[in-house]
Order: C-alpha cells, then sequence, then structure tokens
C-alpha cells in the first residue's frame, strides 16, 4: 500500500522490541468477540492511484459544473472568480498539512496570516474586532444569536424574514435545544424589506435582532434605523453577510451601529464546492471579545523581543473551560481562512471594490434582459449583485427545465420554501464579474423557452 | 608575473563558529522574516485584472454606499505569492517531518486526495443546483455514507456535520430528539474525566448537566462508577475509545449494555477510530452515536486548525433523528436529495438541520478516495501499522520516560508519558519546546488531564521506522537532559524562527487586529 | 477587622457587615500569570458556594467561591486594566468584590490565618 512505509522486515524487528509476538497481541485489550474476523464486507481491496482517479473522475463527470454553463445561481453561495496564485498558495504543505498552531514557535506562518485575516475580516464587516473563522456563515449565525443570549441575559431572538432559511432552520433547531425563544417569518414579495414589521416584533425581553444583508431575496435593509431600535431596548443587532462581495459597495453593517456581524466568507478564495467546506466570518465589538466563540490569534513578542503570534484568550474555549465554555468549536476553517486571506491581499480594498461594482453591473444587465421577457417581473427596487424576478409560472419547474436546457438559471423560492405557496414563483438570481453577456442572454433566450 | 588571480577569488572555509552576528537585514539565509501585509501593500494596488469593462452608474445604489474606502492594501501577484510563501517557511507541517500529536493524527495527506476534490465536478457545484445535474456529487456522498456505515457497523449516517465538534453536537441532540419522542426529560451526559474538552463542552451546549465519571489506576473507565451514576436522569454517556490515555475500554460492550439497561444512549468519541478501522466496528459495541473525524482517520489535510468534517454514524435507535439532508440511493441508481421538503413524510422525527447546504463535500471527495485506495487490506493494515508504531516509541523509551500506564498492557494508536522523573523546575514544556529544536513538531502536552504533565505520542501508520527511530533518539536525549537538568533546555526553541512566546501578554492586553 | 481563609483558597475580611474577598498569594502563585478577571455585577445576590468570579491564566480559569452569602457592593474595577494585581497583591490590592453579609453565622466555618497556613502546608 502506497502510504504506508512499514515494510515486513521493518515490523517484525519493531516487535521484537515490544517483545510481542505478532501484531495481534497489541490489540490484545480488544475483546474477541468485538474484533472482526475478516475484512469490512464488500469493500475493495486496495487501488491504484489510476484506479481511483477513474472512479472519482466517473462520478465528476456526472455532474454539470457551474463553469461548464450559463451559471446564475446565488442564494447563499455564489461563484466569483479565483485566482490561480489562491490554490496554489493554499496547496503549500506547510500550510496544508500544519495543525493548528498550538506551538507557536514553528507556526509564526499560520499566526502570521491569522492575523492578517482577523484584520482584514474586521475592516469589511466594519467591527472592531473578528475572530479566526467558523465553519460557516449558517453555523456562525447561530453561534452569534448564543452569544447575544449570554451577553444580554436574555432569551427571545427576532429572525428577519430576509435571513437564509436554513440559517433560520440551524437558530431553529439549536433553539429547541436550548430552550430559546425564536421569533421568525417569511419573506414578503415586496420590493424592498418590511424593517417596520421587524422592529415592531423587539421588545424588552429581545436578546437580538438577527438581519441578513443584503437579504436573501437580494434587498438592502436599513440596518441602521433596526440598530437604534434594538439597542434602545437593550439587544443586539446581529448582522449577516452571505456575499462579502457586497460589502466591496455597500457600507459595513458594523458602520450602521451592528454589533455583531457574522457572514459566509465563501465568495471569496473559496469556490462552491458543492456546499463546504466554507467559511464562517465573525466580528463584534471590542467590548464582546471575551463573550465571542472560536479562536482568537493575538499578537505579543517573543523572549528575544521579535514581534510575533499567537493564539489567545483560550480560556473562552473548550480545551481549558470545558462546559462552560463559549461554544464547543475546536477547529476553524484555517485553509479557507487561507484563501481568503490570500485573495483579499491581491484584490486589496480597490480591487474588491471594483469586482463588486463588474458583479453589479451584470446583475443590472441580467435584470434588464429578464424585465424583456413577457410576464416576469423584477421584484427589487435596490441590490447588489443578486435579485429576485417573480415568473407567471412555479420557479422551481422552470429552473428544472432551463437546467435540462443546460442553462443554471437561479435558485427557485420553492426549493428554499417548500410549501409556500405564495413564494413558488420567485426566482433568485445572481450575477458576478464571471457572468458574461453571452450567458446574460442565454439565461433571457431560455426563460422565454420554458414560459412559452 | 601577470593577471595573477585577478578576480579575487580565494577559496576558503572560514571559521564556522563566527556567524553568530546579526544580519543587517534581520534575516538569515533561508530563514527569511516576512512584514505583515498593512505594512507591504499600498491601498491602490490591485493583483487581480477583471479586463475592460464599461460600468453603469450606481444610481440605484446611492443610499447604501460606503462612505468611505475599504482600507485594505493590495499586493501585486509577484508580491502576494512571496508574501505567503516566505510565510509558509515558519510553519512546520507533515510534510516536513513526524507531527506526533496525540489524539489529533496527523498522518501524510494523499495528494491524489487533493488532486479529486479539485476535479471541476465536485469543486465547482453549486449546492443549490437541480438534483439532475448533481448526480455525482450526490452519488459520492452516498458511497461514503455507505462505506461509513460498513466501517462501523451501524446503521444510518449524518454526513453534515462540519467537525468533530458539530458531530458530537449532531449526536447529542439525536439522543435527546429521541428521549423527546420517548416523553423524557432526562437531563445528565456522563462524560469521563479523561475526555476530550470538546465533550463536556459539547454537552452543555447541548442544554445538558455535566457529570465526571473517574479513572480506575489503569486508565480506563471504572464500570463500577459509572454503574452507580445511572439512572433516569441519564440521558447518555460520552466516551472516546480507544480513550485518550491511548488504552481500549475494555469494557465497552458492558458499558453499553448497562447504559442502555438504564435507558440511556451511548455516545462514542471517534476521534481515535484510525486506532481500530477495520479491525474493530462499534456498531459491535453497542454504540448509539459516533463522529467520525474525517481530517483523522480518513486524512483530509487539516490545513493549519480545518477545515474538518465530522460525519456521525447512528445506530439504529437513533437514526430516525438524525439531521437534513440525507441521500437514498434508489434502485435505478439515481441518488436522491432528502431535504426539508420531503422530509415531513419521509423522515418526521428528524432533528432538523445543523447548517447550510450538504456538508464538507471537499472533505467527503477525498475521503472516499482515501477509503478506496487503502481498500479493505490496506485499511486493517493502517490500524495494525498505527498501534505497531505506537507500541514501539512507548517500548523504546519507557526507561527514560514515565509511562503511567505502562502496565496496563500494550498501548493503541498513541503513547502516554508523564513528567515524573524529570529534574526538579523541569516540566513537559521543556521537553516539548526541545523537540522543536530538535526539528520535530512537539507530541500533545498536558493532555489528557488525569495525568501529570502528560504527553501523548501519536506517531500515525504513515511514518516509516527509520523516521521513528531518530524521533525516539532526539526524545530520548531530550527526556536524559530533562532529567539532568540541562539548564539549555528550559529556554528552548533557540533554533526555531521564534523564541517562547509571551502568552501572558497577549492575554492581558489582547491585540486582536493590526493596530498601526 | 478580621480575615478568614477558605479550603478553595479565598480570604474574605469582614468589617461590620462588609466582607472583601480575594484569593490568597498561595492561590495566585498556583495559578501563574493572571490575565483577565470576571467580576460579579453589583446587586448580585450570592450563597455560600457560588462561583461569581473567575481567574483567567494563560491555560487555565478558575472559579472563585463566595466564603459567605451577602450582596455584591462593590467589584474591583482596577483589575480590568491589572490583573496582575491578583498576582502582585493578592491579598490587598488585588481584592475581587465587597459584599453585605447575609448571614454573619456562616464566618463560624472558617479558617483562621494559622489554620489556613497549616491547611496550605500539609498540601
Amino acid at each position: 500500500m502506497r502510504y504506508l512505509p512499514l515494510t515486513p522486515a521493518d515490523r517484525s524487528a519493531m516487535l521484537g522490541v515490544i517483545g510481542a509476538g505478532s501484531v495481534d497481541d497489541l490489540f490484545a485489550d480488544v475483546p474477541a468477540a468485538a474484533r472482526l474476523s475478516g475484512p469490512i464486507a464488500g469493500l475493495p481491496r486496495h487501488a491504484s492511484e489510476m484506479a481511483v482517479e477513474r472512479h472519482m473522475a466517473a462520478l465528476a463527470g456526472k455532474n454539470v459544473s457551474a463553469g461548464s454553463v450559463p451559471f446564475f445561481l446565488g442564494a447563499g453561495a455564489y461563484r466569483h472568480h479565483i485566482p490561480a496564485s489562491v490554490d496554489h498558495l493554499i496547496q503549500r504543505g506547510e500550510f496544508l498539512t500544519a495543525y493548528t498552531p498550538y506551538q507557536p514557535e514553528i507556526a509564526q506562518g499560520t499566526l502570521q496570516v491569522l492575523f492578517e485575516f482577523q484584520t482584514q475580516v474586521a475592516r469589511l464587516l466594519g467591527t472592531e474586532v473578528a475572530n479566526a473563522s467558523m465553519y460557516d456563515g449558517s453555523t456562525a449565525c447561530w453561534e452569534a444569536v448564543a452569544m447575544a443570549a449570554r451577553i444580554t441575559r436574555r432569551k427571545r431572538a427576532v429572525l428577519s424574514g430576509g435571513l437564509h432559511p436554513h440559517y433560520v432552520a440551524t437558530v431553529q433547531t439549536m433553539a429547541r435545544f436550548t430552550g430559546d425563544e425564536i421569533d421568525s417569518r417569511l419573506p414578503q414579495l415586496a420590493a424592498a424589506p418590511d424593517d417596520d414589521a421587524l422592529i415592531a416584533a423587539i421588545d424588552a425581553e429581545t436578546s437580538c435582532v438577527v438581519v441578513q444583508y443584503p437579504d436573501v431575496l437580494g434587498r438592502i435593509p436599513d440596518l441602521a434605523k433596526i440598530a437604534a431600535v434594538a439597542q434602545a431596548q437593550g439587544a443586539l443587532l446581529i448582522a449577516v453577510v452571505t456575499e462579502p462581495v457586497a460589502l466591496g459597495l455597500i457600507e459595513a453593517p458594523g458602520k450602521l451601529g451592528a454589533d455583531i456581524v457574522v457572514g459566509e466568507g465563501q465568495a471569496i478564495g473559496v469556490g462552491l464546492q458543492f456546499g463546504g467546506p466554507y467559511l464562517g466570518l465573525f466580528g463584534c465589538r471590542d467590548k464582546f471579545v471575551r463573550q465571542m466563540p472560536g479562536r482568537l490569534c493575538g499578537q505579543t513578542v517573543d523572549a528575544a523581543g521579535k514581534r510575533g503570534f499567537v493564539l489567545t484568550l483560550s480560556t473562552r474555549e473548550q480545551h481549558i473551560r470545558r462546559e462552560k465554555a463559549t461554544s464547543n468549536i475546536c477547529t476553524n476553517a484555517g485553509l479557507c481562512a487561507l484563501a481568503f486571506s490570500i485573495q483579499m491581499t491581491l484584490l486589496g480594498g480597490e480591487g474588491l471594490g471594483r469586482m463588486a461594482r463588474i458583479s453589479h453591473a451584470r446583475a443590472r444587465q441580467t435584470a434588464e434582459r429578464l424585465a424583456q421577457v413577457p410576464g416576469v417581473r423584477v421584484l427589487n427596487s435596490a441590490y447588489v449583485n443578486e435579485f429576485t424576478v417573480l415568473l407567471p409560472t412555479d420557479a422551481r419547474e422552470a429552473v428544472r427545465r432551463m437546467a435540462d436546457g443546460g442553462v443554471l438559471g437561479g435558485v427557485s423560492l420553492g426549493r428554499l420554501y417548500p410549501g409556500a405557496g405564495d413564494l413558488s414563483n420567485g426566482l433568485l438570481v445572481a450575477a458576478s464579474e464571471c457572468t458574461t453577456l453571452e450567458d446574460i442572454e442565454a439565461l433571457g433566450v431560455a426563460l422565454e423557452g420554458v414560459l412559452a | 608575473m601577470n593577471a595573477v588571480n585577478q578576480a579575487g577569488w580565494r577559496p576558503e572555509m572560514g571559521q564556522a563558529n563566527a556567524a553568530t552576528r546579526a544580519t543587517s537585514s534581520g534575516d538569515r539565509a533561508l530563514m527569511l522574516e516576512e512584514a505583515l501585509i498593512f505594512e507591504l501593500g499600498q491601498p491602490g494596488t490591485c493583483g487581480v485584472d477583471f479586463g475592460e469593462t464599461d460600468l453603469p452608474p450606481l444610481d440605484s445604489l446611492a443610499p447604501f454606499l460606503r462612505r468611505d474606502p475599504l482600507d485594505l492594501p493590495g499586493l501585486s501577484e509577484p508580491e502576494a505569492v512571496r508574501h505567503y510563501t516566505r510565510l509558509s517557511r515558519q510553519n512546520y507541517a507533515i510534510d516536513l517531518g513526524p507531527f506526533p500529536l496525540g489524539s489529533c493524527t496527523m498522518k501524510h495527506n494523499p495528494r491524489l486526495n487533493e488532486k479529486v476534490a479539485r476535479m471541476a465536478g465536485f469543486a465547482d457545484l453549486h449546492p443549490l443546483q437541480p438534483v439532475s445535474t448533481v448526480q455525482g456529487a450526490l452519488g459520492a456522498i452516498n458511497q461514503l455514507a455507505h462505506w461509513l456505515i460498513e466501517l462501523t457497523g451501524m446503521h444510518g449516517v449524518a454526513m453534515s456535520p462540519k467537525a468533530g465538534a458539530h458531530g458530537e453536537l449532531c449526536g447529542l441532540l439525536c439522543i435527546k430528539a429521541a428521549l423527546e419522542a420517548r416523553g423524557e426529560a432526562r437531563t445528565t451526559i456522563l462524560v469521563p474525566e479523561s475526555a476530550h474538552g470538546t465533550n463536556p463542552a459539547t454537552a452543555a451546549f447541548a442544554g445538558f448537566a455535566v457529570e465526571s465519571i473517574p479513572a480506575t489506576c489503569e486508565g480506563r473507565v471504572d464500570l463500577a462508577a459509572l454503574t452507580a451514576k445511572l439512572g433516569p436522569h441519564v440521558a447518555g454517556v460520552m466516551i472516546t475509545n480507544p480513550n485518550t490515555c491511548g488504552l481500549f475500554e475494555r469494557d465497552m460492550k458492558a458499558i453499553s449494555d448497562a447504559v442502555h439497561a438504564a435507558g440511556g444512549y451511548v455516545y462514542c468519541d471517534g476521534a481515535n477510530f484510525n486506532a481500530v478501522v477495520g479491525k474493530v466496528r462499534p456498531g459491535d459495541l453497542g454504540i448509539d452515536a459516533m463522529h467520525i473525524n474525517l481530517h483523522k482517520t480518513f486524512s483530509t489535510p487539516h490545513g493549519g486548525g480545518g477545515p474538518g468534517s465530522g460525519p456521525v454514524v447512528l445506530s439504529a435507535a437513533l437514526s430516525p433523528f438524525g439531521p437534513l439532508p440525507f441521500t437514498v440511493r434508489e434502485a435505478d441508481g439515481s441518488v436522491r436529495l432528502v431535504e426539508e421538503e420531503q422530509a415531513a413524510h419521509e423522515h418526521p422525527q428528524g432533528f432538523g438541520r445543523m447548517a447550510a447546504f450538504h456538508g464538507q463535500m471537499g472533505m467527503f471527495t477525498r475521503a472516499l478516495a482515501y477509503i478506496l485506495s487503502h481498500g479493505a487490506d490496506g485499511l486493517q493494515q493502517v490500524a495494525e501499522d498505527a498501534v505497531l508504531n505506537a507500541n514501539y516509541v512507548l517500548c523504546s523509551l519507557d526507561d527514560v520516560l514515565d509511562a503511567p500506564f505502562g502496565a496496563s498492557g500494550p498501548c493503541m494508536h498513541e503513547a502516554l508519558f508523564s513528567d515524573t522523573g524529570l529534574a526538579e523546575g523541569f516540566s513537559t514544556l521543556d521537553i516539548a519546546k526541545g523537540l522543536i529544536d530538535e526539528g520535530f513538531h512537539p507530541m500533545t502536552v498536558y493532555f489528557p488531564l488525569v495525568v501529570h504533565g502528560a504527553m501523548l505520542v501519536e506517531p500515525t501508520e504513515t511514518e516509516s521506522k527509520a523516521g521513528l527511530d531518530r524521533f525516539i533518539a532526539s526524545l530520548r536525549s531530550l527526556a536524559e537532559r530533562a532529567r539532568a537538568g540541562d539548564e539549555a533546555l528550559k529556554s528552548a526553541p533557540h533554533f526555531a524562527p521564534r523564541r517562547r512566546l509571551d502568552e501572558t501578554m497577549a492575554a492581558r492586553k489582547p491585540v486582536l487586529v493590526w493596530q498601526g | 477587622m478580621t480575615r478568614y481563609y477558605t479550603k478553595d483558597h479565598e480570604w474574605i475580611e469582614v468589617d461590620g457587615d462588609t466582607g472583601t474577598v480575594g484569593i490568597t498569594d498561595y492561590a495566585q502563585g498556583q495559578l501563574g500569570d493572571i490575565t483577565f478577571v470576571e467580576l460579579p455585577d453589583t446587586g448580585a445576590a450570592l450563597a455560600k458556594g457560588d462561583a461569581p468570579c473567575v481567574v483567567d491564566s494563560v491555560k487555565a480559569a478558575s472559579d472563585v467561591y463566595s466564603p459567605v452569602s451577602g450582596t455584591v457592593t462593590e467589584s474591583n474595577h482596577a483589575l480590568a486594566d491589572e490583573p496582575e494585581l491578583v498576582n502582585t497583591q493578592a491579598e490587598s490590592g488585588g481584592w475581587l468584590f465587597r459584599l453585605t453579609l447575609s448571614d454573619a453565622g456562616e464566618l463560624g466555618g472558617l479558617m483562621d490565618r494559622a489554620a489556613y497556613d497549616a491547611f496550605v502546608g500539609g498540601l
């Protein structure tokens, strides 16, 4: 087996040192009844690289990859250009095959990247601090709700109707077991989010208001207005960003008064990856840092006085505080954070702004083309690079039929909100700098075809 | 004579010991210092070219635009490549040498798996594409799910948990949902004192109270003490097997039977499954739920701290309560995705969704390639070689390092030592930092908590005997120095990119973002 | 004013019905460099044995138990900027919180200095 270096001669020499007659003797503590008598049933014997690659390539070949067709899906996962150097650099063995940087003297590479990442994320989100990342946006969202409950000592979270339904579901799952009360609602098909209805749900028992920005329909809520009311009631505003590229154009949530900002960082450097691994972003006010979940990297000096970095404030974490930890999270999304950070470094603030502007331009061109399709109406009064259109028919069926014709035309609200009949004609359409004018025309033609 | 040595070339060896003075750059040959991007970059620089394009005005976005430009520096591509390459060289990694972190399972990461995960047919798929366009991806998830079930002898598997700790949460939520379905409000989870910190943290995060179970003097769960704690308030136990002392829990089946008889469920922390993969099926030991760290047993890269992946195998009793989504293979070979819509009638007792989308696809493809590469024979060999390597380390060092459970029989995949016998004032930390100077990554230190000054060495099966012999020789010399009281050890490492770092200063006055 | 000690290494100095609580010099020595102290809110009602305070060092977080029952009147806010006071002045400037005792009888179960020193000597 190509990954196992021990030779038969090595094994017998080592058994000799140990004083064991056979490897089986080393498994003496495993009761005989628990030991398998033979190899795992049905699993073939070891296979060559060629054979495994063939098998996996055959599976991969059965999928329609996003880059091979006109592609307009978003809804929490976005396809943006990733420079070739990003994937090259994250495959450096020193990054790829390192562990969590618990021995800082020989992990300054990872640690400095995390420090740079935290700074980039904090500036992007407009928060004072950010952590070294979470699993993804949806789990970061629940962690923020739990953190707000710790800070406010209240247990009622109000979720905006514009929050991604998978995020809502993740929060509801956890709340069911922790006893937190979740006040959630479906989105209304209006040109702008109903911020006033959300504000009306905030009361003196509310721990937090969770608002996606831009929201799941691509609309842009008035965070500053919501923040003012929430904070007047002693509640925190949690802003959720599923498309961080949008923050290249629109104001950072932290600057609009959000106390905690979480997000999905996948759109920058990580790629679609069929849903994971992704990258949870988590920023907040400085005064809440000791209530924060997840790893934090901090600056310090070494014994010779040189600047260096370490993981810090670990007493919040599970390996020290055990059942009193702020979260049970152990890992971060280290390699995804690296990819994000490299791409942000290549872009700089100006480059991200340009990427967002081009994405916005392509989205506008897409919306204008779709508005020409008979019976189709664009819902949003404002959007960055994702918007909702209303079809004269069920959008799920339209999406399936467009896919049969080789166009991945968007995400139907029926897929996201099964059973919510009012929403079933809604279609989410996202564009980016990867979208070409030919793609846009192909979408228009495909939609005309399925609606004809 | 003319033109005698005009170039001035004079081959000389110089004095080897005259090289300690500082350089003017601060770099030392291949030891390269690297500034922060905020010190290197310019606000207007961009290393990405988007091509020429006409941009429409931003009129509809006017009320929402950033008031100030996003203040992040950019680097050109050559500068960025150099920045990250230079930083990478300040990291230790498995690709450079043994990484014997007990409980963490740092084994070789096969590059075929990286290649497979990057195939466009996997990496460039949107999670919400119509199911007809992702049949191969769903098939890959379904195949991995199948082999995880077969390897563990369980009934079902939840693929969506994002890491081991998330898997623990999944398992405990299944238990909670199952108890709710039975109409019982059991509140307590029993956890051995040697457990990973995640176990009690997860139990608390899921809303349980935690009670500790003591260990026997030979490092295993005290069955009698555990049985005495069982009762109608106990929802279940969380047990790591093989445990964090590197020992197999001989009484595992008896523990499971006792817990079941008392109406509870058995959660197994599968962090150490790599010691028994292909040899023992947890399902045969009465386990109800166990997470599998794909980044441990199945070698997906640790990436400097993630991403992980933590599928959870479930018993028949808990499978009905598992999370969404999951895949179902139909008779015609097609694969169906069960999400919220189908769950109402197909999976009515499921506890819901733990995260957006389908789980860590990029880790699934790597793990599947790993399993298929090893096959049934190779996986068995993985466990055997991992255990052989650990016992070889244990027996090669137990004359200079105290092995607290050395008399408890052979160890499994990791060898546990304590600081007993080191000279006054010398600690496990000194040995760990000494290993850095020797060119190795230290072992896990100060864990498990049940052993004072613990050193937990997990060599894994991908270390050669020659590599282990070099590691053993270094660790032996350090143990001897610490026993003899060699003061130089207390300021190690001396040769790493940094000396010991001031963690107190970092925690007292946290500087978490660049202040410049 | 009288000072009492607990087996969990807290001290309490009692003046009338007001007690000032801290951890002992022995305890801070065992913990190492203190990096952060989590303090109770003024007005918090404590039962004897509650853990209103957490003292963090780099690799440990230790609960501090209230030696007696009472209501918190004041926390030592100097520790927010200088947690190291717990190291340098554990039994004076590094005090943690003050409370109004609700049951002075609880003091009877605590040790005096000599008894505490003997207790530590036996550890």
